[in-house]
C-alpha cells in the first residue's frame, strides 16, 4: 500500500506492529474517534498472534495482570459484538492437574492467596471433581486446580478479525511495511519507512520481540527477548477431553479442539530468528512435551502427530508484559513483551491503551507492567543485559 | 557421532545412482528411504517383481535392474523402511523405523525424494473409486489386479503408458479423457525441433499410442467441464468434447495431470524455490551442480524439476561426484560430461511440458470442487478468504485450515497457491507456498518421546 496525500501520511495515532494487540488497541482506538495507521512488518497475525495456542485463560495468571485478564474476559464473551466475528471462542474449563500431593497442596496455597486478594476464579478440584471434568486423565493425578469458565479461541481467525473491524471503522493497516525509524519531531513522532515519512500526535509500540528496538529509537530500554513456543498438533482423535489442560510440575498445555486434533505446547522453547523471521524446532526437545502428554492422558500414546509449529514471542526477564506510557518521552506508549502468554489479554489491553492515549489516564491497573521497573540509564541497562 | 559425507532420502534412480558412485569413490555414504525394497517410485518391486508382470511393463522399468543391482553391491548403508520426518538446521536427520526414531549426522544431503502427482481436483474427484494413474500403476508394479472398466482421465505421458501397460496385462482402459486439445499439438510442434535431439522418447510415445489406437481405446481429446458422478462411488464420468456431450458408466476412474516435484524437504530445510511456468509448478533453485540455496543440500531426481528417471539417475551420479570433487577427488571432466549428458536428456521435455501441460480446469478449479479434501475446503472458500484480505497459503491455511489435514498439504498445497495468485493477479512465484514443519510424515507421539538427540546411533535400528 502507498500513502501519497499528507493526509494519508497524517495521523492521531501511529501503531507499530499489526498483531493482537496492535489490531485491538488501533480499534478501540478507532472506536474512540482517534485517526489510526498500523504498520505491520510483516503481514498481520504473521507471528505469536496467528500462531499461539489459543488459550482463553484467566487460570494462573500473575497476580498483576489478573484484573487486566478479567477486564479481557468480559470482552471476550461478548467478541462477536466487538469483531463481528466469533473468533472460535469457545467457553471451557481450563484445568492444572495435579500428579503429587506435595502439588496439590502448592495449588491449595494459590487458592488461598487468590481468596485472600478477593478473587474467586481458581478453585480447587479434589480427585473424583477433576475426573469428571476430565474421564481421559491418569489414575495417578491426585487433584487439580481450575477456572471453570476460562476458555479458548482461533488466533489466526481472531486477530485476522481485529485486522478487518479495525479497518472497518477507519485504521488503515499497512503491511509488509517495516519501521525503519521512529523519532520525535516537535511535539508529534514520525515513522520512517520505505522512504516516507507518517506523523502523529501518539505513537504505540506493539512491536512483540521486535519491541525492543522500537523502545530504544523512542528513547526507552526494555530487555526483550525473542522466544519461541513449540507447540504440536495430531490427527483428529474420538473426543475425550472439553478442557484447556495443564501440568504443575511440568510444562505442558494440551487441549482437544472442536475437530478432534489435540494440540500440545507448553514445553521447551525452539529457536527463534526474528531477523529472518524464522523458527526452528528443536525435536528433541518437544519430546518431553510428548512424554508428559502421554503421561496425563493415555490415550495419547496412540496419537499421530501431523505438525510442529513455533511462532516468535517477546519475553520479558519477569515473564510479565510492559504496558503502559515511555519512561521520558511523552506521547509515546508501549504494549509489548506478553512472554508467550499474551493472547487472552490483547482485547483488553488494546480497550486500555486506547483509554490511555485518548484521554490521558486509565483506571486500569498498570503501574507493575511500566518500562521503569527496567534500568532506564544507558549504561545500567548495558550492564544489566551483558 | 562421526557425520557421514553424503546421506541420500529416497531410493529411485536418482538415490540410488548417487550412492553407488558417491559409494564407489570412497565416500560414506548413508541412504535412507521409506520402501522396504530399492526402486522408488518409477522402479517399484524391481527386485522382486515376477516375470511374467515385469514384461507388462516393458524395457524400460528393466532398465532399473541393473541400477539396483549396482546399488546393491556398493558400500553405501542403506536403511529401508526409514520415514524421514525432520531435517535440522545441522543436516542431521530425525527418522523413524520399527516403531522408535534415531538420527543420522552428514556433512552433504541429497535429496531424492521424487515427484507426486499434481493434485487433479475437480467435481466427485473425493468419490470412492476415484484415484490416480499413478496409483494405479502401484498396483499394477505391485500386486498387478486392476479392474476391467478403467477410464483414465486427464494428461501427461503417464496416462499413456498406464494405458499401454493395461492393455499388455490384458485389462485395457474403457477410455481415455484427455484435457490436451488440437490447439496444444500445434503450439508443442513448435519445440519439435529440438526434441529431435531425444529421439528415443518420440519414438517411444509413439509406439505407445500405436499399441493404444490398434486396441481400440476410445480417446476424447479436448474434454472439459469433467465431473465424475455417482453418489455412494463413482459411477460415471461425464464432460464435454468436441462440442458434445460425453457420459461414460464406470466404476472406477484414474486421474492424472502430471507429476510435480515432491517440495516437502526442501521446503523443510528453507531452500528457495521458484515457479516454473513451463512445468506450471514450483521447483528448487538449484545451480549446476544441483545445489539448492541451502549450503551442501543438494536434489537430484524428479524433486529437481521433472525429467524421467534416466535423467533422475545421471543427475543422482552429478551430486555424487560434486560432493566427492568437495572432498578432494579431481571429477570435473566427468561432471561436464554429465551435464552434457544431461542437456541431451532433457530436449524432449519442453515438447511434452507444452503438449501435458495441466488442464486449467485443475489448477483453478471452480468454487463448488474441494480443495483440500482432509479438511474439506473448497475453490470458493479459499477465494472468499482472499478477497476478505488473507494475502497468501499461509494466512488461507490459519483461516480454513486447508493443509493442516493428515496429508500434510501434499493434496492441496499446489491448487492453493494457483488460486490465491488467479484470485490476486499475481504470479504464483510470488503468492508461495505452505511453510513446511516438521514432521515430514505424520509421526506417533511415542515415537517421538523416544527420540533421544545424544547420544546417536551410528548403526541403523
Amino acid at each position: 500500500m502507498v500513502a501519497t496525500s499528507t493526509r494519508q501520511m497524517t495521523a492521531d495515532l501511529l501503531v507499530i506492529g499489526g498483531g493482537i494487540h496492535g489490531c485491538s488497541a488501533a480499534l478501540h482506538a478507532a472506536l474512540r474517534g482517534l485517526r489510526v495507521i498500523v504498520f505491520e512488518k510483516d503481514t498481520v497475525a504473521r507471528h505469536a498472534s496467528g500462531v499461539n495456542a489459543g488459550g482463553v485463560r484467566k487460570l494462573g495468571r500473575h497476580i498483576a495482570e489478573i484484573p487486566l485478564s478479567l477486564h479481557s474476559m468480559s470482552i471476550w464473551r461478548h467478541i462477536a459484538d466487538l469483531v463481528d466475528d466469533d473468533c472460535g471462542f469457545q467457553p471451557a474449563p481450563q484445568i492444572k492437574v495435579a500428579e503429587t500431593e506435595a502439588e496439590l497442596e502448592t495449588l491449595r496455597r494459590r487458592v488461598a492467596e487468590l481468596n485472600g486478594l478477593g478473587y474467586t476464579h481458581e478453585r480447587i478440584l479434589d480427585r473424583q471433581t477433576m475426573r469428571e471434568h476430565l474421564p481421559g486423565v491418569a489414575e495417578h493425578c491426585v487433584g487439580a486446580i481450575a477456572s471453570l469458565d476460562d476458555g479458548f479461541a482461533q488466533p489466526y481467525q481472531t486477530t485476522f478479525a481485529f485486522q478487518r473491524k479495525a479497518q472497518k471503522t477507519g485504521v488503515r493497516v499497512l503491511e509488509n511495511t517495516p519501521v525503519e525509524r521512529v523519532f520525535k519531531s516537535g511535539k508529534d513522532w514520525k515513522v520512517s519507512t520505505g522512504g516516507q515519512e507518517f506523523t502523529g500526535r501518539f505513537v504505540l509500540n506493539c512491536a512483540g520481540a521486535w519491541g525492543g528496538e522500537i523502545a530504544r529509537q523512542i528513547g526507552d530500554h526494555a530487555p526483550v527477548r525473542a522466544y519461541a513456543p513449540m507447540m504440536i498438533v495430531t490427527e483428529r482423535l474420538r473426543p475425550f477431553c472439553t478442557a484447556v489442560v495443564g501440568a504443575t510440575g511440568r510444562p505442558l498445555s494440551f487441549k482437544q479442539m472442536p475437530n478432534g486434533t489435540v494440540v500440545i505446547g507448553g514445553g521447551r522453547p525452539g529457536v527463534p530468528e526474528p531477523a529472518s523471521n524464522r523458527t526452528h524446532m528443536q525435536m528433541a526437545e518437544l519430546r518431553h512435551s510428548a512424554q508428559t502428554a502421554m503421561d496425563i492422558f493415555p490415550v495419547m500414546r496412540a496419537a499421530q502427530i501431523v505438525r510442529s509449529w513455533a511462532g516468535i514471542e517477546g519475553l520479558m526477564p519477569d515473564g510479565i508484559p510492559i504496558i503502559g506510557p515511555a519512561a521520558h518521552a511523552q506521547g509515546a506508549f508501549h504494549a509489548f513483551g506478553f512472554s508467550a502468554h499474551g493472547f487472552q489479554l490483547g482485547p483488553g489491553v488494546g480497550d486500555v491503551m486506547a483509554e490511555l492515549i485518548a484521554t490521558g489516564r486509565t483506571q486500569a491497573p498498570i503501574t507493575p507492567f511500566s518500562i521503569e521497573r527496567f534500568p532506564q540509564n544507558p549504561t545500567r541497562a548495558h550492564k544489566e543485559l551483558s | 557421532m562421526n557425520a557421514c559425507d553424503l546421506a541420500i532420502i529416497g531410493a529411485g534412480p536418482a538415490g540410488m545412482a548417487a550412492a553407488t558412485e558417491a559409494a564407489n569413490a570412497g565416500l560414506s555414504v548413508i541412504l535412507l528411504d521409506e520402501q522396504p525394497v530399492p526402486g522408488g517410485q518409477v522402479y517399484r518391486a524391481i527386485e522382486t517383481v515376477p516375470e511374467e508382470r515385469r514384461k507388462i511393463l516393458g524395457p524400460d522399468y528393466q532398465k532399473g535392474i541393473g541400477i539396483a543391482e549396482a546399488f546393491r553391491a556398493c558400500k553405501a548403508t542403506y536403511i529401508p523402511e526409514a520415514t524421514v520426518w525432520n531435517i535440522n538446521p545441522d543436516l542431521s536427520i530425525d527418522y523413524s523405523r520399527n516403531g522408535g526414531s534415531a538420527q543420522v549426522s552428514t556433512r552433504h544431503l541429497l535429496i531424492a525424494t521424487g515427484a507426486v502427482e499434481r493434485p487433479t481436483p475437480m467435481p466427485g474427484w473425493t468419490l470412492p473409486g476415484v484415484t490416480t494413474a499413478g496409483a494405479l500403476q502401484i498396483l499394477l508394479k505391485a500386486h498387478g489386479g486392476i479392474g476391467d472398466d478403467v477410464v483414465l482421465v486427464g494428461s501427461g505421458p503417464l496416462l499413456y503408458l498406464l494405458a499401454q501397460q493395461m492393455i499388455v496385462a490384458g485389462v485395457p482402459p474403457k477410455a481415455i479423457v484427455e484435457t490436451v486439445d488440437r490447439e496444444r499439438y500445434i503450439k508443442a510442434a513448435r519445440h519439435l525441433c529440438s526434441a529431435l535431439t531425444a529421439l528415443p522418447y518420440l519414438r517411444k510415445g509413439m509406439s505407445m499410442m500405436r499399441q493404444i489406437r490398434r486396441a481400440g481405446v476410445p480417446r476424447y481429446s479436448g474434454a472439459h467441464d469433467i465431473r465424475i458422478e455417482g453418489s455412494q462411488r463413482a459411477d460415471a464420468v461425464r464432460f464435454f468434447a468436441n462440442g458434445r456431450a460425453h457420459h461414460i458408466e464406470t466404476s472406477s476412474v484414474a486421474l492424472h495431470q502430471g507429476v510435480v516435484p515432491n517440495q516437502q524437504a526442501t521446503r523443510l530445510l528453507g531452500c528457495d524455490h521458484v515457479w516454473n511456468e513451463s512445468q506450471r509448478c514450483f521447483v528448487p533453485k538449484l545451480d549446476e551442480f544441483l545445489e539448492s540455496s541451502v549450503e551442501n543440500v543438494f536434489v537430484a531426481g524428479d524433486g529437481a524439476g521433472v525429467a524421467g528417471a534416466k535423467s533422475a539417475e545421471i543427475r543422482g551420479r552429478l551430486v555424487a561426484l560434486r560432493v566427492a570433487g568437495r572432498l578432494g577427488s579431481d571429477t570435473d571432466a566427468e561432471i561436464r560430461a554429465l551435464q552434457r549428458q544431461l542437456r541431451r536428456d532433457e530436449a524432449i521435455r519442453p515438447f511434452l511440458e507444452t503438449l501435458y501441460a495441466p488442464s486449467d480446469e485443475v489448477m483453478v478449479p471452480g468454487d463448488d470442487v474441494l480443495v483440500c479434501r482432509c479438511e474439506e475446503v473448497t475453490a470458493g472458500a479459499i477465494r472468499e478468504a482472499v478477497d476478505l484480505g488473507a494475502p497468501g497459503p499461509n494466512q488461507v491455511k490459519s483461516f480454513l485450515r486447508s493443509g493442516m489435514g493428515p496429508c500434510q498439504g501434499r493434496m492441496c498445497g499446489l491448487t492453493v497457491s494457483t488460486i490465491i495468485a488467479e484470485r490476486r493477479s499475481e504470479d504464483p512465484g510470488s503468492i508461495g507456498y505452505y511453510r513446511l514443519r516438521p514432521p515430514l510424515k505424520p509421526l506417533l507421539l511415542s515415537e517421538l518421546a523416544q527420540l533421544e538427540r545424544e547420544p546417536t546411533r551410528d548403526e541403523p535400528l
